[in-house]
């Protein structure tokens, strides 16, 4: 897994909530057995009209934003366990997705692949929204040490909150077979002596 | 103080606890199958690390297999690689694989419960998000993500904060033709998508106690859809001889053991939630959904409510609904009764029950897919298969099948389908296509009548 310790990039709006795994990378795209190339796909069916040609409403595809974090609506990730969203989100370049809730078994997906999931709070949401759609060029800072994300150059900020485990994994790099492998002397131990 | 259902089962598989981390929480079963284990088989042949308990999984193929001809190759290559890369894998480390055609073949939250897999007290995991179905048993069963499944595949446990504890009481009696499904579609229309993000779910009250092992299925599937990792049941008496003399669960003195055991698992009296809601059973009625999210779901009678919100008036415009409009009436060309939510023997009994003398309108296309080979069998050795014949229904071969999508059972652009699954999310039955979730009744009825109709006048 990739270290993360911060990051400094503009960012993308996807005012949308509820934005489930689905929608993120649809189940039709879940054929290839391995993680890579997902990234293609993202949001497929937002991003490309049925015929295949750009819809150039979606945000993805509007040339005035760019940058390597996803600013998206209250409860994102919902639905599907597929950890190819996560794939998906990261293989199109994303670094951090920030919204104001995330559905949970999206967050572990997305922590155990490097991508930080910053959750912040829902008027702290609104007001990066309006920030980076009224000045594009609006720059983040997230700081994973510090845990924090704020607008550069400004008074904007905001702490988030993260499990201490996984920033350790997240700054370092670990993942979690490493950590488990190392213990399977405690885990056959407890093979031994199941009381259930 | 008492422990609740969930605590007694977490806690008696914590194998240890790292400070102000997670714990290392141990996993008896493990499903799997073709769509979310290739990476992970890959990950651990990388890394050259074993699997470490091959015997505690049990693999099947569903997600993406042919619900016709099942006995021909697999005409889409990349599916076919998909089922050949999961007979490999099973095959190169030894697990126990329900490959297409098998007898045990079916939905991996169908066949495993049917085959004494899942039994209370347990710990199951599998890379699906519906896994919270075995919960109906007393079992703490949640979905993963793929290198989550790695991560079990190398040490048979998973590092995990433990969840926050939720209850859901129902109490009284349900109306006529008000099924399962409709209790837990009325349950997150009240309480909203995300409402148990962060919690595992206990269901309580005489609704779930009189309600049977296939029922409770159905509930507890649909955990996930409000944010729950899972939901919970208590197990009795019900449980126990839905279990007794299944495939693989325990025999003789051994499953009397098993069962004083799981005597013991039931919330204690003074146990504390952290969070708790009650229901009167009497407030439910057939629900359906009208938008594309499972909890933007009302009573049959009534109509769409207004929103203002942005996301809201998205989904209503994906739907072709206006806000303030009755859903009774639309005309309806699709109809599908299957997934892991409702595709048990019960489901089809249901649908038969109401479909038989009757004919299946023209304009619909009606799907019926069991959950399992075991259903299959079930459904024509009960003779349903011959109420759903003279109807004009088309009963089909076990599998995932129009609840993803995955394989070539698609709801074309712009057509609703009332569907028995259990997400309505943009294009999940395929390109376009617009869920309305329902009962495998409501689902039946309006494949008879072409259109949807208030069900619950009909029945009193």
């Amino acid at each position: 897994m990739e270290k993360f310790t911060t990051l400094q990039s503009r960012a993308i709006p996807l005012h949308i909530e509820n934005v489930d795994t689905d929608q993120i990378i649809p189940a039709r795209f879940l054929k290839a057995t391995d993680r890579k190339g997902f990234g293609d796909n993202v949001f497929r069916d937002w991003r490309y009209h049925k015929d295949g040609t750009i819809n150039t409403d979606f945000v993805l595809n509007d040339l005035t934003y760019s940058g390597t974090i996803l600013v998206a609506g209250d409860n994102f990730g919902c639905g599907s366990s597929r950890e190819h969203a996560a794939w998906a989100i990261t293989d199109f370049g994303f670094k951090v997705v920030v919204s104001s809730f995330f559905a949970d078994i999206f967050k572990g997906n997305a922590l155990n692949n490097g991508l930080l999931p910053v959750q912040v709070s829902p008027a702290f949401l609104s007001d990066l929204m309006q920030k980076i759609v009224s000045k594009p060029e609006t720059v983040l800072v997230v700081n994973l040490e510090k845990q924090t994300i704020s607008v550069k150059d400004s008074e904007l900020s905001e702490n988030f909150e993260i499990d201490a485990y996984k920033k350790t994994c997240m700054i370092n790099g670990y993942d979690d077979i490493d950590y488990l492998v190392n213990n399977k002397e405690q885990i056959e131990a407890f093979e031994a002596h199941k009381i259930y | 103080m008492g422990k609740t259902l969930f605590d007694k089962v977490w806690d008696s598989h914590v194998v240890s606890s790292i400070e102000n981390g997670p714990q290392i929480l141990y996993i008896d079963k493990h499903l799997i199958h073709e769509v979310t284990s290739p990476q992970a088989f890959n990950e651990l042949e990388e890394r050259g690390i074993p699997v470490f308990r091959p015997n505690q999984i049990v693999a099947t193929a569903d997600h993406n297999t042919p619900t016709l001809n099942q006995d021909q190759p697999i005409k889409d290559d990349l599916s076919r690689n998909q089922l050949e890369q999961l007979s490999e894998n099973c095959k190169k480390n030894n697990i126990t694989l329900y490959e297409l055609g098998h007898k045990y073949n079916g939905i991996v939250h169908v066949m495993a419960p049917e085959l004494g897999v899942t039994q209370p007290g347990l710990t199951m995991v599998c890379g699906d998000s519906h896994t919270s179905t075995h919960g109906a048993f007393g079992a703490i069963a949640f979905g993963i993500g793929t290198s989550q499944v790695a991560q079990v595949f190398a040490s048979q446990c998973l590092l995990l904060t433990k969840p926050k504890s939720l209850r859901v009481t129902v109490n009284g009696k349900l109306k006529n033709g008000v099924l399962p499904k409709d209790v837990i579609l009325y349950i997150i229309s009240k309480l909203g998508t995300n409402s148990g993000t962060g919690y595992f779910c206990e269901y309580a009250g005489n609704v779930f106690e009189d309600m049977s092992m296939e029922g409770r299925m159905t509930v507890c599937n649909m955990s996930i859809e409000m944010g729950a990792r899972g939901g919970m049941i208590a197990p009795d008496e019900t449980t126990f001889n839905y279990v007794k003399g299944k495939e693989f669960a325990p025999k003789g003195d051994d499953f009397e053991k098993k069962v004083a055991y799981w005597k013991t698992l039931p919330t204690d009296d003074d146990a504390t939630f952290d969070k708790e809601y009650s229901f009167d059973a009497e407030d439910i009625e057939p629900m359906i959904t009208y938008g594309t999210n499972p909890g933007m779901g009302i009573k049959i009678s009534e109509s769409i409510p207004m929103d203002e919100n942005l996301s809201f008036k998205k989904s209503l415009a994906y739907m072709n609904f206006e806000a303030g409009e009755s859903l009774i009436d639309k005309p309806i060309n699709f109809v599908f009764i299957g997934s892991c939510t409702n595709s048990r023997i019960e489901d089809f009994r249901v649908a038969a029950d109401y479909i038989k003398g009757k004919k299946k309108a023209e304009n619909v296309t009606a799907w019926l897919v069991p959950g399992s080979k075991q259903v299959e069998a079930q459904i024509i050795e009960e003779g349903l298969k011959t109420i759903f014949d003279e109807a004009g229904f088309e009963l089909r071969q076990p599998g995932c099948s129009a609840c993803l999508a995955m394989n070539d059972d698609k709801i074309p652009q712009g057509e609703y389908c009332v569907s028995t699954s259990n997400r309505n999310f943009e294009g999940r039955q395929g390109q376009g296509s617009r869920t309305i979730l329902a009962s495998p009744l409501v689902a039946a009825a309006t494949a008879v009548e072409g259109k949807i109709i208030d069900i619950s006048k009909q029945l009193n």
